[in-house]
């Protein structure tokens, strides 16, 4: 009887690998951090009855306090609003564009891995003709080109992020292929696109997602700093960037300190908390350490 | 003084301490003799212990390992006795006896020479810490000991970088840094473990000439029983960091007594045989090293194993004078750990 | 060994690897890992290859399975009575004709995909070689288990919760998952421990009788191979030296490199006097072997014929079933006697 009932011991890496997530104090912190202020943005509304984007000419360069937590800018917008509105946007280009670069990455850098030859040979030299191109210059092209908006910042994201995923796969193809395990599906008369997307890439998974994490806080980082500059987001749209814009004068930094600080303080805890996030996934999921 | 025995090693202990806090217990009461100008055979499955007792002797072991207890002394010819375990392992001392009167040579000669220096660069490099000579006296010694150690074109190869040579000319090469100096003991750590037959057969060989040359004493670790009988004086058997069974080459493969030994002997195929004999398997695997038995640590796969074996540690049975056995069911003189 | 016996037979196959050098990947050379082998493979034997490192065995391995494809060659495989070169076949017969050769890898830490449970690496190639259901994959796959003497249930975890040795019985009994005829395994035990060896080596002998399987046992290790073969082909450089039962090898051996090799082997037994013949040098590269008998830079024996004339595999006059490609054979056959 009892035999019946024993259950079936089965084990599972993702569980496992939870479990290690939990122990490594890093990871955690970095998600705490990330989990906070990514709910604040989501429950905007609920946090500030303010628009990001009303003006109010009465309460124009108001300090922080009472019902403008964080002050208001030079047109009477308020800051906690803006910052809060902003993140949505922000976190939302980052990672879409971090996804896109993973997707196209992945399914490049599988392929090139898997099959190498002159396939191989043509995207690498592509890789290397987009990493040496000045990023700067590459976004202004891509500007004139396609113009403002917010889709146009996630393609150049999307065409310039890519790269770092597409290299960290197709090495890892490079000497997986080689491993017994694949020979022997191969043996098996296991069909290509199989023996890449179902036996192959699960083993360089790992990497690739602690790479979107990387690539997420890039994007997030290089968006305020387009939008600083004026050449990202429209500015009539609020994103962290846009919203550090208003102090971009000097007097502003001096005089009106809370127009950069709060912006600025929510982009630097996000992404720390993103890198120690993916810092710590990259210790969980290494395969050497298992 | 000079005494029988090149080194004693006696109840000699090496821990790891690893992940929340567990001790791993490498080498658990190691004691044995090497007689001098022999060669001792220390025989082991991989991760029983044999190659952390060597790297205890020479004191390179990780800062994770401790040596809470024994001792290794070492007796040189025309010097005085020193205890390796309780010297300095980063110490001047250890390190005027390391690759001068003790050295080392080890499994992979691929990964133990520096790709950048050229080998006359490295040999020269052990000659001149140890003693004070010209570069040119110094490269000198090394190409007589290249050609000693038959490589062709010594005065020539001696520019050349470790690509350039094949794995067994690399072990050469690694065996002339070994013997530059003129050591009296060589630890031989898995030296043809790497290589092809033919090549093992070479190097084999070379060390036994070697050996009868300069009279210098060998420890050699091997997982080869075929090498042991090969090479070997005497043979100390190690198994999960003990010494299970320790003798002369006789006592060990003509009346092997511990049922480590006896299974050892009947579970490796022996060419000529033909298939004629089936191999008899050791069951089980060997336990996790932070996991032991509480009694003897082969007990869980012996066929001989009784009640006695589950509960307490074998002692060291001395069945002659030269032939020491780890089993309960062995009679003779009790022996102190 | 009649005729219809023959499972396998290699005609004359050839391997070459590309060296390239230069931008335009320029072809240089090629190293000759298999250099005109031609060998037959009966119905139940195990066929033992044996040589050291760089001989070209793993790469011949390869060609049976068709992991690599031969320069040149065929290989006539037995389908049921018809002899087909497996290197012609359309892609649905080939694929078809994987289920009957499989192979054992030399490492089993990379054999199983760590990412995958021992189920799922076994219900993939077991689905698209047959019409079994979910159900009967899966007794299927606990019988397989059992017949390696693992615990079904094991089938759930994970590579990394087997040792060493469980998991080279796990990959024997992945491979026979298609019900395979001949089974290439390439230095099945030469990453286990010496006490693990006995146990896969003998579960392996079990499944020959069992199952009727026919086996190309590759490895280094000599005395593993005499244990294991019916007939041994000692390769040096990509082309075999001399075939022969396991037995006359051991006591007739003819060629010097046999010999050398067969010297060179530490036994375990100090009562066996032996003499050792110490080879000098080392092997030669194989993208530059040397002209005539391959073996002659090394062969005590060597003479100018041996220099200029490649000498080809043979039967001895007197035993048929014994080939050796030495131009010394009939004479060093007489000296030994029989």
């Amino acid at each position: 009887m009892s035999e019946n009932k024993k259950k079936i011991v089965k084990s599972s890496l993702a569980k496992e690998n939870f479990y290690k997530l939990l122990h490594n104090r890093l990871a955690v912190l970095g998600f705490m951090l990330m989990f906070v202020i990514l709910m604040a943005c989501i429950l905007a509304p609920l946090l500030t009855p303010h628009s990001p984007t009303d003006l109010n000419l009465r309460h124009m360069g108001k300090p922080p306090g009472g019902e403008h937590p964080f002050g208001t800018d030079k047109l009477g917008r308020d800051v906690f609003a803006r910052v809060l509105y902003g993140g949505r946007i922000s976190i939302a280009i980052g990672l879409s564009g971090a996804l896109g670069g993973m997707i196209l990455g992945v399914i490049i850098g599988s392929f090139c891995g898997y099959y190498g030859g002159w396939l191989d040979a043509i995207f690498v030299k592509i890789a290397e003709l987009v990493s040496v191109f000045p990023q700067l210059l590459l976004v202004m092209v891509m500007r004139v080109i396609l113009g403002e908006g917010i889709k146009n910042l996630i393609i150049i994201f999307v065409f310039t992020g890519w790269i770092a995923t597409f290299r960290l796969v197709r090495g890892r193809f490079f000497s997986l292929r080689e491993e017994s395990f694949v020979e022997a599906c191969r043996a098996f008369g296991i069909r290509s696109s199989s023996i890449v997307f179902r036996h192959i890439l699960p083993n360089c998974l790992g990497p690739v997602i602690v790479q979107l994490t990387l690539n997420t806080a890039g994007f997030i980082l290089q968006e305020a700093a387009l939008s600083f500059i004026g050449m990202g987001v429209p500015s009539g749209t609020p994103t962290w960037g846009n919203t550090i814009n208003a102090a971009k004068e000097l007097l502003n930094i001096t005089n009106y300190p809370w127009l950069w600080v709060a912006p600025g303080l929510a982009i630097a805890f996000f992404v720390l908390g993103v890198n120690f996030f993916g810092d710590g996934l990259r210790d969980v999921l290494d395969p050497k350490q298992q | 003084m000079a005494t029988e025995y090149i080194l004693e090693i006696n109840n000699l202990k090496t821990q790891f301490v690893v992940r929340r806090r567990r001790v791993v217990r490498a080498v658990d009461g190691v004691t044995f003799k090497v007689r001098r100008g022999k060669i001792l055979g220390l025989v082991g499955e991989s991760g029983c212990g044999k190659s952390v007792t060597a790297h205890s002797i020479m004191r390179l072991l990780p800062k994770t390992a401790v040596i809470p207890e024994g001792s290794i002394l070492f007796h040189p010819e025309g010097g005085e006795s020193v205890d390796m375990a309780k010297l300095n392992p980063t110490g001047r001392k250890i390190r005027s006896i390391r690759g001068n009167e003790i050295s080392m040579i080890f499994q992979d000669p691929m990964a133990s020479l520096n790709p950048v220096y050229n080998i006359g660069d490295q040999i020269i490099e052990v000659l001149r810490e140890h003693s004070k000579i010209t570069k040119k006296e110094a490269l000198e010694r090394a190409v007589r000991m290249l050609e000693l150690l038959s490589i062709p074109k010594a005065s020539e190869r001696i520019k050349d970088y470790p690509h350039q040579f094949s794995g067994g000319m690399k072990q050469r090469v690694m065996i002339a840094m070994g013997l530059i100096c003129r050591p009296q003991l060589l630890i031989a750590d898995e030296p043809t473990t790497a290589l092809d037959v033919t090549i093992q057969a070479q190097i084999i060989e070379l060390i036994k000439e070697m050996q009868s040359e300069f009279g210098f004493s060998t420890i050699i670790i091997t997982h080869n029983m075929g090498i042991v009988a090969d090479m070997a004086d005497d043979v100390a058997v190690m198994y999960m960091g003990k010494i299970v069974e320790f003798g002369t080459k006789e006592d060990v493969f003509l009346n092997p007594l511990h049922p480590y030994t006896q299974a050892l002997l009947k579970s490796v195929p022996i060419l000529g045989n033909a298939g004629e004999d089936k191999l008899i398997p050791i069951r089980g695997v060997t336990p996790d090293p932070s996991e032991m038995p509480p009694g003897c640590a082969f007990e869980p796969r012996c066929d001989f194993a009784t009640e006695a074996c589950k509960t307490c540690v074998p002692g060291r049975v001395g069945v002659t004078d030269s032939h020491i056995v780890r089993c309960v069911h062995c009679i003779g003189e009790k022996l102190d750990d | 060994m009649t005729e219809s016996n023959v499972l396998l037979e290699l005609n004359n196959i050839k391997k070459y690897f590309p060296i390239t050098a230069g931008i335009f990947r320029r072809e240089v050379g090629a190293v000759r890992a298999v250099d005109d082998i031609s060998l037959r493979v009966y119905r139940g034997e195990t066929l033992g290859l044996v040589g050291e490192s760089g001989c070209g065995k793993t790469t011949l391995g390869k060609c049976v399975v068709r992991l690599l494809e031969p320069n040149s060659g065929s290989m006539q495989y037995n389908f049921g009575g018809e002899m087909r070169d497996l290197l012609s076949l359309n892609a649905q017969e080939s694929f078809a004709a994987r289920r009957k050769i499989q192979m054992v890898f030399q490492d089993p830490y990379s054999s199983l995909n760590p990412m995958k449970t021992i189920y799922q690496s076994f219900d993939e190639p077991i689905r698209i070689h047959s019409d079994r259901n979910k159900e009967e994959r899966r007794e299927l796959i606990a019988r397989l288990l059992e017949a390696v003497n693992l615990h079904p249930e094991y089938m759930y975890r994970y590579p990394h919760e087997f040792s060493g040795g469980q998991r080279q019985r796990i990959c024997i009994a992945r491979a026979l998952c298609v019900d395979p005829e001949l089974v290439v395994c390439d230095e099945p035990v030469s990453a286990l421990d010496v006490s693990i060896q006995a146990q896969v080596l003998n579960q392996m002998k079990d499944l020959q009788e069992k199952l009727g399987l026919t086996y190309i046992f590759i490895a280094h290790d000599l005395s593993v191979v005499e244990y294991m073969s019916d007939r041994i082909a000692v390769m040096y450089l990509g082309q075999v030296l001399e075939l022969a039962p396991a037995r006359s090898l051991y006591d007739r051996h003819i060629h010097p490199y046999t010999q050398a090799l067969l010297s060179a082997v530490p036994v375990p037994d100090i009562r066996a006097k032996r003499e050792r013949i110490i080879l000098e040098g080392d092997v030669p590269s194989p993208a530059d072997p040397p002209q005539g008998c391959r073996f002659h830079t090394r062969c005590q024996y060597c003479h100018a014929r041996c220099v200029e004339e490649m000498p080809k595999l043979e039967p001895l006059a007197a035993d048929p079933e014994h080939f050796v490609a030495c131009h010394l054979a009939e004479e060093r056959f007489a000296a030994v006697g029989t």
